[in-house]
């Protein structure tokens, strides 16, 4: 199907029947139950899922395949999200233009970039990578406030002179991101007994564009290109004795990472938008970089579980706080409760990050092949019971 | 003229003069083999030749052009691979992959950027991957981690991707050290076949006897970085400088 072997035809399905029915899945429980604090189906979270989705397919590109280690990523997120907000500025609140656009600027970022930290590998490539982003923050945060509008952020006002479209609302609001007219927010809600369903347009454009975009990672990952990084990653020398000049296959693989940035910063201010210099700070590079790493980098859905699965749980545990843990252990005698509270205060609500910490040092130290490897680790020891539960059965009739 | 004509290289590594104007012409379908003690200088001498380091003096021109200053892929895309003394291959890719990378590369060029079509599905490549892993009986083996093998068979992984390359020149920096001895006759043999089949000149550095006199055509003998004589085999074995610079060293280990 679409020139994929089955396996990887098999993959991309039941990534495209997760995205398009996630608003069921991440809705399991009902609303206003003690768990409903666990659901993860709403647009604005299954919008971030996706587009970080977007993002670490990218970066995946670049630093599964080839073994180089970008810390700047983020700068182009958010030159992606800069350039979307100036098209609904300045000619229309169409998504697809704004898209367009980014893609296109970050792509030429990337070049620029790319080129100059390429001449360097291992952590001088690190450091010169993580040395363009914070320049591109510290000038989106000052000099470039004419483009950037410094600390406020780029924002949607009033009085943009929007050359296809209206600068007002006929009621004299701001006007919305849209595609084709169909509003980015624009949500149906399905109620079903005590559940609540929301199917939103944003999400399903972002899951749409996710899905292209897993697609054409496989297309490059089974790709001669494809191999070529592989290549690059495993002995960059024997590549060049081999009669490849590495330098431009690394630099497309810089391009294309950085382009998928772009698109998904894009998608981000087509959602929301607005366009801040924090989208680019280190802080940000470094999320992606987690993200690949803890989902499986390398792997195809690696980057997409990473993705998800940090975005669900700083979502989650950022929203606990102490009353809801008090809730949860009420059933202890007071002292224990306030000791257990107490133990786990650090690790909730604004702490999370230190949970997120030990998640990742663990994975790193116990699954050097992220979330995918563990998945294949389960998935091989039920194999092996199945076996010798078969065996058992055969032995008896010998 | 040979194909490959090195004069007056010179190299220094600090104090240390690894090659001391070395004059080589190899001529076109022949093997010509470099021996010498340890340390003589002869993987600097290929090292040279491939782009991997630059002479301070002299020159090296492959069919008629100077390799200098090219980088190592463009000197490759000339028409030179190399088996290294220690093999380099791609560790993370499997056997077949190894060799299909060498394929792209000799039909492909330098840099093709081809993101969206299915590298297995390359009929060619993959038929002409195939047929060499044949050749070098490693067929069995297509689907194995190449990090996981057995030196002697990354040596010959190695040897399959380069002559997968149809090379003009082939350059082999101790091919056959640390394999066992049956190993070494296949490779022996598989090497007589290629030079009988195809228009290949080789360059052999080889300390086993066995094979340099099985496979050399013309023999130059390096000492301390420096030519001591080229002579055809029959001729080499007698030479008392030989047995002074080179046996007389082996045999004092
Ligand atoms: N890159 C290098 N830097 C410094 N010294 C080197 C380098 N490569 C080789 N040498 C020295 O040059 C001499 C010749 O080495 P080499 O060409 O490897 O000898 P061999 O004939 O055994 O292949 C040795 O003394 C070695 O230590
Ligand atoms: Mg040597």
């Amino acid at each position: 199907m679409f020139g994929l072997d089955r396996k990887d035809a098999s993959l991309l399905i039941v990534v495209a029947a997760l995205t398009l029915l996630a608003p069921f899945i991440l809705n399991p429980f009902p609303e206003g139950s003690s768990l409903a604090q666990f659901n993860a189906g709403y647009p604005d979270l299954m919008q971030r899922f996706v587009i970080f989705g977007i993002f670490a397919i990218g970066f995946n590109i670049l630093f599964g395949l080839t073994g180089y280690l970008s810390f700047g990523h983020a700068a182009f997120l958010g030159v992606g999200s800069y350039s979307a907000v100036w098209m609904f500025k300045l000619l229309s609140m169409n998504v697809i233009p704004a898209i367009i656009l980014a893609v296109i600027v970050s792509g030429l970022f990337a070049v620029v970039i790319g080129y100059v930290s390429l001449r360097r590998s291992g952590i001088y490539f690190s450091i010169l990578t993580l040395a363009f982003a914070q320049m591109s923050f510290a000038l989106a945060y000052s000099v470039l406030t004419p483009i950037t509008n410094g600390e406020t952020g780029l924002q949607i006002t009033l009085n943009d002179p929007r050359i296809l479209g209206v600068s007002q609302t006929a009621q004299g609001g701001i006007p919305v991101t849209n595609i084709f007219g169909l509003e980015m927010r624009s949500t149906y809600q399905l109620d079903v007994g005590p559940w609540l369903f929301q199917f939103n347009a944003g999400y399903y454009l972002c899951a749409a564009i996710m899905l292209v975009a897993f697609y054409v990672a496989i297309r490059i990952f089974r790709s001669p290109f494809g191999l070529t990084l592989r290549a690059v990653k495993s002995n960059q020398q024997r590549l060049n004795y081999t009669g490849m000049n590495a330098k431009p296959y690394t630099l497309a693989a810089f391009v294309i990472s950085g382009m998928y940035a772009g698109l998904a910063g894009g998608l981000m201010a087509s959602m929301d938008p607005l366009a801040g210099a924090e989208r680019m700070q280190w802080t940000a590079s470094g999320e992606v970089v987690l993200m690949t790493i803890l989902g499986g980098a390398g792997t195809l859905i690696g980057p997409i579980l990473g993705a998800g699965f940090i975005k669900y749980f700083e979502n989650i545990f950022s929203k606990i706080n102490d009353n809801v843990l008090h809730g949860w252990f009420s059933f202890l005698p007071d002292g224990l409760e306030n000791f257990i509270v107490g133990i786990l205060h650090p690790f909730i609500g604004k702490g999370w990050h230190l949970t997120l910490g030990i998640l990742f040092m663990l994975v790193v130290i116990f699954l050097p092949g992220g979330l995918v490897e563990g998945g294949q680790r389960i998935a091989r020891w039920m194999k092996r019971g199945k076996a010798s539960k078969s065996s058992q059965n055969t032995n008896p009739a010998e | 003229m040979g194909i490959l004509e090195v004069k007056g290289v010179n190299k220094r590594f600090g104090g240390l003069q690894a090659l001391g104007d070395v004059n080589l012409s190899v001529a076109e379908n022949t093997v010509h083999a470099i021996i010498g003690p340890n340390g003589a200088g002869k993987s600097t001498l290929l090292n040279c030749l491939v782009g991997k380091l630059i002479p301070d003096t002299g020159s090296v021109m492959f069919q008629g052009q100077s390799v200098l200053g090219r980088k190592p892929f463009e000197i490759n895309q000339m028409g030179i691979s190399r088996v290294f003394q220690t093999p380099e291959i791609f560790g993370d890719l499997s056997v077949l992959e190894n060799v299909m990378i060498a394929c792209f590369a000799k039909r492909d060029g330098a840099f093709k950027l081809r993101a969206f079509s299915e590298a297995l599905r390359d009929k060619e490549v993959m038929e002409r991957a195939e047929q060499m892993l044949s050749d070098v009986n490693m067929i069995d083996k297509r689907g194995m981690h190449a990090a996981s093998m057995s030196r002697g068979d990354k040596r010959r992984l190695e040897m399959a991707m380069c002559l997968s390359q149809d090379p003009k020149l082939l350059l082999l920096d101790e091919p056959t050290a640390g394999m066992a001895r049956a190993d070494t006759n296949n490779t022996i043999d598989l090497l007589k076949e290629i030079k009988q089949k195809r228009d290949i000149t080789m360059c052999i550095i080889e300390h086993d006897m066995h094979v340099v006199f099985s496979l050399a055509d013309r023999i130059t003998v390096l000492a301390q970085g420096t030519p001591l004589v080229e002579d055809l085999p029959e001729n080499i074995k007698g030479n008392p400088k030989v047995r002074e610079a080179y046996l007389g060293e082996s045999a004092g280990h």
